[in-house]
């Protein structure tokens, strides 16, 4: 029996027939097969999935440093995202606030529930206005909030008129969609709609560009700020690791979108490009080869030929700096395995680096991707909509007539979309080898079977399996926290993994799981022949 | 660090900074996890479990499991009756636990799913049980959420049945399994035998074998839950968290009880020893009266370095006035004293220990506060030690105070909850911790001619 068939057989009949859809066994013929995703996860079977608040808050808009983000609900959900993703922010100069310290909540009473919590909301912002004074204010709904009616909305609106500064609700609520995805999209048109492209900065520096999808885990956003700067090309704005709402206000002056999490900004990337005429790069600042290449798919698109060997330059000196250590982890990671589980994008981009490494990926999924983050987005035109995703906002923009402007002329741009990808992603299966799993929305019970089975040298994950997957015998990093070290990106990040996956894969204590009288005892019983 | 935060305090009436507490659900979760071969089961959206695990997790540097109803928008319209009916069945066909514990949240208290209907219209397999307890979020915190779930387990399971089964039943507020071992270890020592419930360790500190088990060896099993009707009586420890499944108890089973308050200090220690030793004719051994004695030496050794010295205790009413306690033994002023959780019975009894010690008039104490309230006190007016959760770091830092890691959670370190701070081995850990803490201050920032070697 094949790995699949084996982890499938424990179900009853009705969870066989959905799980069997959200796992692949690619077959390495080249062809993209079909996968179920971003669907709804049976209730009962221990999914490792978020919600729409966690989208929304806890990935997109809680990392937007100098705005004060207050969750209105009871206090579980702003506790719970306070501090706990490693999304680093620091001021932008001296005297900037930097709000990511801090939880603010609504704190929702038994009588807010009953007779509404708008006023509550309403006295919570003139209280966040007195004491902080902040210039952008968000509010984040959670579940009872759309239950009960609470109109986020129309106190935004009045918070704006009132004390002239920015205000923007998000009514995420945790039940909408079925994971973090429907926050994702949420976040993405509230900043769509309010934010981006309301303040004109123009920029200095032709070669511009704005991160998307980066969220500055463990540093990770300022190391590629830092390796792009070194190549001469300026960093507008990422989406929203350390990011400044000033300048996401005025990300539509940059000429160019890198998209490193496609998950959970393609959304705005498209948007960006209809309406103000900026072209997106799908890049991976994860891994050394991945780098390497995202940068030359960046000079290609400026096409300036002193950036171009600007950034040969860089990549040069940065390779030559990491050869020795590379090889140093290379030798000690050749040939192992490793299972990826993570979010939205990792479980594709740390493929590529572990590549760089020897190491074979023998599993990889994701908690709450769609189709197109697995097969490529060319499948977007086939992907149904089911009843759970209705009901998540699809937003329109049209070209701006004053705000859009084009780096390159349409005849330039079809050149470059020949040589790198603008405006595609292929996915997450392209390129994974014959016989590899991909599984979507993979349970505690897989988790745990899957591991038995394919014994992967390394299991890559989040913290709620870690530990089960480390009592059961095998090493697991978290790559959502990145075990509280990084950054894991550019060329300084990659070596850093590959210190801390060495670190973890040959600590001492592995040698020291089973106590010296249960070897003898097994010995004896076998030489004796009893037991 | 949280440079934003201004010394002039302002009364906030709807703002809540930097919370002293966190909802209902995890509380009940993490009861769920002190019995054996028990699925903790959350009737809701899918996020709350995802945080709720994940906060287990981090405290303790193990796995935390439990199951979700993950509602939808659907769900939320037409009632999440049909999402329970089949994650249980889930539950059961995959993962096979003895029983399912099921709380709510926000989500499912506010659309008004009833339970109790809901569990009987389940076909639960033979031999297998469910229960379960309200835990709205919106009420109280976490520590309500987790007596809320005792109450379910006694309310569904606990019987009379006239026999008595010659145990003293230990009802334990929210604890580490360090501090749980500990309590066994005092009533093993006593001979009393007891049942405790609900009993994490093993469970929540489980040993390295290389075989993960999903439902470890330890956790109070249901049949000793059933027997909890049967003990002779009941001892609750943690006067703000344990009274109401005692009372459950009572009612339902007409066991009589005797709430302390959780026991962490001397006076506390003693009054629990002594309660155990009511149930054992007064014999307390030798190696209690030693570790007391220990502990007594230890807090006489350092006291100099104690007395006078100022601290903010923060967390879960129990822990901080347990803490508080021990402080005052030691000679310490607890100037600012102060849970998130609701009640005015906390504030009450912070100030008759206060007043005890003849320090009521240097002394704060809050319920339903938060660390940005902590922050603001501590701004005004210094202390020169800070005692609580991991959150308060960010004010240690700020302020430059040492900071002694003690209650709910505790993210930032490993090792934490295998050992207790709770009775007089606790206390000696504390005593040290607390030394410790204000000594390496001292050698951080004396003169070099100032640095002494001994003491």
């Amino acid at each position: 029996m094949d790995a699949k068939t084996m982890v499938l057989d424990k179900y009853s009949a009705r969870i066989y027939k959905n799980r069997k859809e959200h796992i692949i066994v690619m077959d390495g013929n080249g062809e993209i097969p079909t996968i179920a995703a971003n669907a709804r996860s049976a209730p009962g079977i221990i999914t490792e999935r978020g919600c729409c608040y966690a989208g929304c808050k806890g990935v997109v808009v809680g990392p937007i440093k100098d705005v004060l983000t207050i969750t209105h609900g009871p206090i579980g959900c702003g506790f719970y995202s306070w501090g706990t993703r490693r999304n680093q922010a620091k001021a932008s100069k001296e005297g900037e606030p930097v709000f990511v310290q801090y939880m603010f909540s609504t704190d929702m009473q038994e009588p807010d529930i009953v007779f509404g919590g708008e006023k509550k909301l309403r006295q919570a912002i003139k209280e966040a206005m007195e004491i902080f004074n902040p210039k952008a204010i968000m509010i984040c709904s959670t579940c009872p909030v759309g239950l009960i009616g609470d109109d986020v909305q129309a106190v935004a609106t009045e918070t704006e008129k009132l004390y002239g500064i920015t205000c923007i609700a998000f009514s995420c609520e945790g039940y909408k969609g079925v994971s973090q995805s429907a926050g994702h999209h949420i976040a993405n048109n509230g900043l769509m709609k309010q934010v981006i492209g309301t303040k004109d900065t123009p920029i200095e520096n032709p070669f511009t560009v704005n991160i998307l999808g980066e969220y500055n885990i463990g540093g990770d956003g300022f190391e590629q700020i830092r390796i792009l700067n070194k190549c001469g090309i300026d960093v507008r704005t990422s989406f929203t690791g350390d990011a400044a709402i000033d300048d996401l206000k005025a990300a539509h002056m940059a000429n160019l979108n890198l998209v490193m999490c496609h998950r959970s900004i393609n959304y705005i990337a498209e948007m960006m490009e209809v309406k103000y005429g900026i072209p997106w790069l799908k890049v991976n600042f994860i891994g050394l080869e991945s780098t390497c290449n995202t940068l030359r798919d960046i000079g290609k698109f400026f096409g300036d030929q002193k950036l171009i060997d600007r950034i040969e330059a860089v990549i040069a000196e940065e390779m030559a700096e990491v050869a020795a250590e590379r090889e140093h982890y290379r030798t000690r990671l050749t040939g192992k395995t490793a299972a990826l589980y993570v979010g939205g994008s990792r479980a594709h981009h740390y493929q590529l680096l572990l590549n760089d490494f020897g190491v074979k990926t023998v599993l990889a999924g994701y908690e709450f991707a769609h189709r197109d983050d697995y097969e490529g987005r060319d499948v977007i035109p086939t992907i149904k909509e089911d009843a759970d995703g209705k009901n998540i906002e699809h937003m329109t923009v049209e070209a701006d007539p004053e705000k859009y402007h084009a780096y390159l002329t349409p005849e330039q741009l079809e050149a470059v979309k020949a040589e790198i990808p603008l405006s595609e992603y292929k996915g997450m299966m392209h390129g994974m080898e014959e016989g590899s799993l991909v599984v979507d929305d993979l349970n505690h019970y897989e988790t745990e079977a899957f591991t038995r089975i394919l014994k992967p040298d390394i299991f890559f994950t989040g913290v709620k399996d870690k530990y089960a997957i480390q009592k059961d015998g095998t090493m697991s990093r978290q790559l959502h926290s990145y075990d509280y070290s990084g950054p894991y990106a550019g060329f300084k990040g990659a070596m850093k993994f590959g210190h801390d996956v060495v670190m973890g894969l040959y600590t001492p204590c592995w040698g020291m799981v089973s106590p010296p009288w249960k070897n003898r005892a097994t010995i004896e019983a076998h030489i004796g022949g009893g037991n | 660090m949280l440079d934003l935060t201004p010394k002039e305090h302002s009364e906030r009436t709807a703002l809540r900074i930097n919370s002293c507490k966190t909802c209902q659900p995890v509380g009940a979760l993490y009861c769920a996890l002190g019995v054996h071969n028990c699925m903790p089961y959350s009737h809701g959206s899918q996020g709350c479990v995802a945080y709720h695990r994940t906060f287990l997790t981090r405290h303790f540097k193990e796995p935390a499991i439990a199951s979700t109803s993950s509602f939808t928008e659907g769900a939320c319209v037409f009632g999440g009756g049909a999402n329970l009916k089949q994650g249980t069945k889930n539950v059961f066909d995959i993962y096979d636990p003895d029983i399912i514990a099921i709380h709510t949240t926000c989500l499912s208290e506010t659309i008004g799913d009833d339970l109790n209907s809901f569990i009987m219209d389940l076909d639960i397999p033979e031999d297998k049980l469910v229960v379960h307890s309200n835990t709205p979020s919106y009420v109280g915190s976490h520590v309500d959420g987790y007596f809320n779930m005792m109450c379910g387990f006694i309310k569904y399971l606990s019987k009379n049945t006239g026999v008595k089964n010659g145990k003293t039943a230990i009802l334990p507020s929210w604890s580490n399994p360090g501090d749980l071992r500990e309590f066994k270890r005092l009533a093993a020592l006593m001979n009393v035998p007891i049942t405790m419930f609900p009993d994490q360790s093993g469970v929540m500190d489980s040993p390295m074998t290389d075989h993960y088990e999903i439902y470890p060896k330890g956790g109070t099993t249901i049949p000793e839950i059933t027997g909890l009707g049967d003990c002779d009586s009941v001892i609750g420890l943690g006067e703000m968290t344990v009274t109401e499944p005692c009372e459950q108890l009572k009612k339902k089973c007409r066991v009589n009880y005797e709430v302390l308050p959780y026991p962490i200090g001397v006076e506390n220690t003693d009054k629990f020893i002594m309660a155990l030793s009511k149930m054992n004719g007064g014999n307390i051994p030798y190696a209690i009266e030693e570790e007391r004695g220990q502990l007594i030496d230890l807090m006489l050794d350092s006291h100099i370095w104690f007395t006078g010295k100022t601290c903010a205790i923060y967390g879960d009413p129990d822990y901080v006035l347990g803490l508080t306690s021990l402080v005052l033994e030691m000679g310490m002023i607890p100037k600012y004293v102060l849970t998130g959780t609701p009640g005015a019975a906390f504030v009450n009894k912070t100030k008759a220990l206060f007043d005890k010690y003849d320090v009521g008039e240097k002394c704060v104490s809050k319920e339903s506060g938060d660390l940005f309230d902590l922050h603001q006190w501590v701004k005004q007016s210094p202390v020169d030690l800070l005692i609580g959760s991991s959150y308060g770091k960010q004010i240690a830092r700020a302020e430059d105070i040492p900071f002694v890691r003690a209650g709910f959670p505790v993210l930032d370190r490993y090792g934490h909850p295998l050992s207790p701070i709770t009775c007089y081995k606790g206390a000696i850990r504390l005593v040290e911790q607390i030394s410790n803490a204000l000594l390496d201050r001292i050698d951080r920032d004396v003169p070099d001619e100032q640095f002494d070697v001994i003491m």
